[in-house]
């Protein structure tokens, strides 16, 4: 069968049959098969939990206005930063581009009508709002204090919180990425359309793979970690208490390696999806395809073994901490190595500047600075004093937020004509982007300052000649919260009354750009035949 | 790759994939992938094990001696046997015999599962129950290298108990595929559900190969 | 409005002039934070370069009309492999930097003066050897290097001095250690930098750094107190340690003697060294520890000595020299 990218005729979408209008009623999406529909359900209920973490930083930031706290007690305080953490981490960024964008699109990108089990798909999407809901509700009867991070012995034994109900929700949300990881895993390998090889594939593919790896080699882990401290919580037995011959190290270990790869989880589905939007709005090849593809799975493979830095001034050996610094520093480099292809794909481009791309350049820009900020602690010696401050809270939002969150903003933008069959106002796409991209800098890079003058992390109440630069934070945290709501605003609005939108609104290549917007169930008429490599802008019009 | 006309498809065929071959080939691959994430899941587990028997091999030892090594032993023959069971259970259907003669197999590797499970909770559980050595629930042991014990029969519990999850989960997919069998969802052609459940099972009777030597042998024995 | 300032002029003042570092009070904040600027310098040509490099292609390559298409461009492996290996480079310079500035500042000199540090929810506690106690505060002179040996009473804590750009966690169940060498006098805050529970924020403290001769005022002033080591023998003798511990050959314990620092063997041919853990280990967990020589038949004393008494045993185990006896009580 033929292959050329075709136009195809537009039609309105409100006459033609697609995923969204094919069945109506409540259980034809509760119990849909269709990849596409599972990709919104998550969307909903991760954007629900996005909002939820966020009200808790937005507390956060308004309390930490004042010295001695403006609104809390500690202890509620310390319930706050806990349930943002946790929330954040285990039940927003892991699951959400991959569970979202990566569900929506691996079938359409690889030319597949579906994913490779469709029923674990649906059964992982109920796994991950049954964790979701324990987690909320430990939240909602009195709160978790542990910090994300759970350190025994405090929440083994000391802490009087609901700690077992939330190590559940996490242990069980879990499970849903492991399957996720899995189905995609054997999707990429075995659902191919005929032409597609491994180096035709879109690079966000080759991102949503090696995150799958560590979907599939990480997660068990944490699992077991959280096991055992729910256990020892449960059974009062001290499997980390040094009294009965427990270490509360072996803890961190197992929780690190996890925790770290998790990150990454993270991150490089964000580097994906820059990768797809920078070689659209240039309408040209990616610069170093192979490099960034192998970028992608050195990364993955790298990540499995920098766990130890987060564990520098623990006391673990002098040894221990220089094989894990120099490690540290490996894994920075195929990171600089994407940014810099990413750089020079826009070389000789034809840019334009749509909401999607200035995301992604907002991404590149702080990717970079939360990157080499990482490098601070990669370095042993500035580590010591750089650790449990607000130095690394800065580091990682600005790869979590300027980074990952920017890039699903993006993502969320490039493919929603795709996903609705609808456009989306670019204008205030746009101002809002540039919201976020103000207010997030105003909000975070006090903080790297914060850290090195030594204000540690995690602490209602701070001494008072903090209070300029801690004003100023949360001064750029309203910024940003008001700069996510519009989104929310516009994009459900589109969802009415947005223009209809046609197959390929930005001139894109890519094999979702050739189906109609919204799809149809079965994805694609024929299966194509691939003859091209990714991003082929250069050969004739479109 | 062919379209398959619609009515036409093989028996068993998913509509998602394009062919039998791609849907056998994803099969095997995710069971594969599967079992991947289970060793990571136990390896979690048996790396805190690990660590733990290198600090406190004494009370390791002591607490080894706790747990009575014929039943494991008998544990660890019926399981090898049941994957045997398991194989020919899979063969038969491999070489078109008669669905009575799958059952029969698959019936077989059923009620060597449900003997562990039995041996397990009635002789090796409720007595550790009795003789309190079950941490957190019922826990009188005042023997030498007391915390270390209790640290080691923990371990014990723990990883045995999710082994013996796992063997549940099997009898689950044991009987479903018995039911499968019964209604003729086989053939010589397709029987695909059979072998990546074989996978499964071979699986858990690896993990409780290593569970048997960590946990029972420790120190030498009598 | 001068409220408001109030603060910004706090820190400027605890700042020494720089607002963005704290005070360069040991002898190794500067060599940190020499790194830290180099970092930094690293952080912001990067940066520069990649904002400049991204504006100057926004404009430049602007879509001119609609259906415009970017123009191919080939991908030169030597480019690939320049930013590929310049990096690497760099890292390689920053790892061995920090690290060597690490192991270096992990050393104690031989000379220091041991200070002793317990932490517990919320606070610290700390001993100096001659025997004063200090809550939440640390006395030391300038110019003398301090060696601080530190546990936790509960949870997992951090004792952590930004002016000295020193760091380390406390944990429940043994010893971890960090020193310093005070180069200014002057009040340094002291936070505690691992999340410990609810009043975690608050247990934070002071670091008085003084004068020699203020300091042996300080030290000499206030109550008489016993040194460590003389709380420690009289610990020592009221839990009959001395009836075991006799110091001559037959006694059922082995003598303490000289016995601090010196490498021992135990029975599964380990050499271990007496310090400060094994000491600890030693009263608490007492079959554990396998001397040859003697039955395992001391009784452990968990749950009846707390930590502070037994660095203060710890102490006067030290003070022993090889030709002390000792009189058993």
């Amino acid at each position: 069968m033929s292959t050329a990218i075709a136009e195809l005729q537009e039609s309105p979408a409100e006459s033609r049959v697609n995923y969204l209008n094919a069945t109506y009623g409540i259980k034809s999406w509760l119990l849909t098969l269709d990849h596409k529909r599972i990709g919104l359900l998550y969307l909903g209920s991760i954007t629900l939990m996005f909002f939820v973490g966020g009200m808790a930083a937005v507390l956060m930031r308004l309390h930490l206005t004042e010295p001695q706290g403006a609104l809390f007690e500690p202890e509620t305080y310390n319930k706050l930063f806990s349930t943002h953490g946790i929330i954040m981490v285990f039940f927003f960024l892991v699951p959400s581009i991959p569970a979202t964008l990566g569900n929506f699109l691996i079938p359409l990108m690889i030319g597949a009508r579906d994913v490779a089990f469709p029923r674990l798909n649906l059964m992982s999407w109920y796994i991950f709002i049954t964790g979701a809901a324990l987690a909320l509700y430990a939240t909602l009867s009195g709160g978790v204090d542990t910090g994300w991070t759970f350190y025994p012995p405090y929440s083994a034994a000391f802490s009087h919180t609901n700690v077992v109900a939330v190590a559940l929700g996490v242990f069980v949300a879990g499970f849903s990425s492991i399957l996720t990881g899995l189905n995609f895993i054997v999707t990429i390998h075995k659902m191919r359309a005929p032409g597609m090889t491994w180096f035709r594939l879109p690079l966000f593919i080759w991102a949503l793979y090696a995150t799958s790896l560590i979907f599939v080699l990480g997660t068990p882990v944490i699992a077991i970690t959280l096991f055992l401290l729910g256990m020892e919580r449960i059974l009062h037995v001290g499997i980390f208490d040094p009294a009965v011959g427990g270490d509360p190290l072996l803890f961190q270990h197992l929780f690190w390696f996890y925790s770290h790869p998790a990150v990454y989880i993270m991150i490089l589905p964000g580097m994906g999806v820059v990768s797809e939007l920078i070689t659209a709005f240039s309408r040209k090849k990616i610069f170093g395809y192979a490099f960034v593809a192998f970028s992608s799975l050195s990364i993955a493979i790298i990540s499995f073994i920098v766990w130890g830095h987060h564990m520098f001034v623990t006391g673990q050996s002098i040894y221990a901490g220089l094989v894990f610094s120099v490690l540290s520093f490996l894994v920075a480099i195929p990171s600089a190595v994407k940014v810099f292809n990413w750089t020079a794909t826009l070389y000789k481009g034809s840019i334009s500047y749509e909401a999607p791309m200035l995301y992604a350049l907002g991404f590149i820009g702080l990717f970079t600075i939360g990157g080499l900020t990482g490098l601070f602690l990669a370095a042993l010696a500035t580590d010591v004093h750089l650790n449990g401050t607000y130095f690394i809270v800065a580091h990682f939002h600005y790869v979590m937020v300027g980074g990952a969150v920017m890039a699903y903003m993006g993502g969320l933008h490039f493919w929603w004509p795709k996903i609705t069959g609808r456009l989306y106002p670019d204008m205030w796409a746009r101002i809002a982007a540039a919201i976020i991209f103000i207010g997030f800098n105003l909000t975070f890079f006090p903080q790297f300052v914060l850290g090195y003058l030594g204000m540690p992390r995690r602490y209602a109440i701070y001494p008072s000649e903090f209070q300029v630069l801690n004003v100023m934070s949360s001064a750029g945290a309203s910024i940003l919260g008001i700069g996510y709501v519009i989104p929310l605003i516009y994009l459900i609005w589109s969802m009415r009354y947005g223009k209809p939108a046609p197959p390929n609104p930005w001139g894109a290549k890519g094999l979702e750009w050739t189906i109609p917007s919204p799809p149809p169930t079965e994805n694609f008429e024929t299966i194509p035949v691939v003859t091209e490599d990714a991003y082929n802008y250069a050969s004739g019009a479109h | 790759m062919s379209e398959l006309a619609h009515g036409a498809h093989p028996q068993g065929f998913a509509h998602q994939f394009e062919d039998m071959d791609q849907q056998r080939d994803a099969g095997r691959l995710g069971m594969w992938v599967f079992l991947v994430t289970e060793i990571l899941f136990f390896g979690g587990m048996f790396t805190a094990y690990t660590i733990y028997r290198a600090l406190h091999l004494p009370a390791f030892v002591q607490g080894s001696h706790q747990l009575i090594v014929k039943f494991g032993a008998t544990n660890t023959a019926v399981l090898i046997f049941s994957s045997l069971t398991m194989a020919l259970a899979i063969r038969s259907a491999q070489t078109g015999r008669k669905k009575g003669t799958i059952i029969f197999w698959l019936i077989l590797t059923w009620l060597l599962g449900a003997a562990f499970i039995g041996i397990k909770l009635r002789f090796e559980w409720y007595r550790d129950y009795l003789e309190g050595l079950i941490p957190g629930v019922q826990w009188f042991y005042n023997g030498p290298h007391a915390p270390g014990v209790k640290m080691f029969m923990c371990f014990y519990f723990f990883m045995t108990g999710l082994h013996a999850i796992h063997m549940v989960v099997g009898l689950g997919i044991l009987t479903v595929l018995v039911i499968m069998t019964a209604r003729n969802k086989f053939s010589a052609e397709y029987y695909q559900p059979l072998e990546i459940s074989g996978l499964y099972w071979h699986f858990v009777d690896i993990v409780w190969i290593f569970l048997f030597p960590l946990l029972y042998l420790i120190g030498g024995r009598y | 409005m001068m409220a408001f300032l109030q603060p910004g002029f706090e820190l400027l003042a605890t700042m020494g002039g720089n607002p963005f570092q704290p005070p360069s009070a040991s002898t190794i904040s500067s060599s940190v934070d020499q790194l830290y600027y180099l970092l930094s310098g690293i952080t912001i040509f990067f940066t520069v370069l990649i904002f400049s490099i991204i504006f100057y292609f926004m404009i430049k390559y602007r879509r001119k009309t609609p259906n415009e298409s970017g123009t191919e461009t080939h991908t030169p492996m030597s480019l690939e492999l320049t930013w590929t290996i310049i990096p690497s480079l760099i890292c390689v310079v920053l790892f061995v930097w920090s690290s060597a500035l690490y192991v270096r500042n992990g050393r104690p000199p031989a000379s220091s003066t041991e200070i002793f540090v317990i932490g517990k929810q919320w606070m610290w506690h700390l001993q100096h050897p001659e025997g004063p106690r200090e809550i939440n505060e640390l006395h030391v002179p300038v110019g003398v290097p301090v060696k601080l040996t530190m546990t936790s009473q509960d949870v997992i804590h951090d004792f952590y001095i930004p002016a000295f750009r020193v760091k380390k966690d406390v944990l429940p169940g043994r010893y971890s250690s960090i020193w310093f060498q005070p180069t200014e006098t002057g009040t340094f805050h002291l936070f505690c930098a691992q999340y410990c529970g609810t009043n975690h924020s608050e247990m934070v403290g002071w670091v008085y750094v003084m004068s020699p001769t203020d300091y042996a005022a300080w030290l000499a002033g206030g109550e008489k107190t016993e040194s460590m080591a003389q709380q420690g023998e009289r610990l020592f003798s009221q839990f009959g340690c001395g009836s075991c511990h006799s110091g001559d050959a037959a006694g059922r314990g082995p003598s303490l003697a000289g016995i601090y620092g010196k490498p021992e063997k135990t029975q599964n041919g380990e050499t271990k060294v007496v310090d400060e853990a094994l000491i600890r280990q030693a009263i608490l967990n007492p079959n554990s520890v396998h001397m040859p020589g003697y039955q395992e038949i001391m009784p452990t004393y968990a749950g009846q000595i707390d930590e502070e008494q037994i660095l203060q045993l710890v102490a006067y185990v030290k003070s022993l020299g090889a030709e002390e006896r000792i009189n058993g009580k």
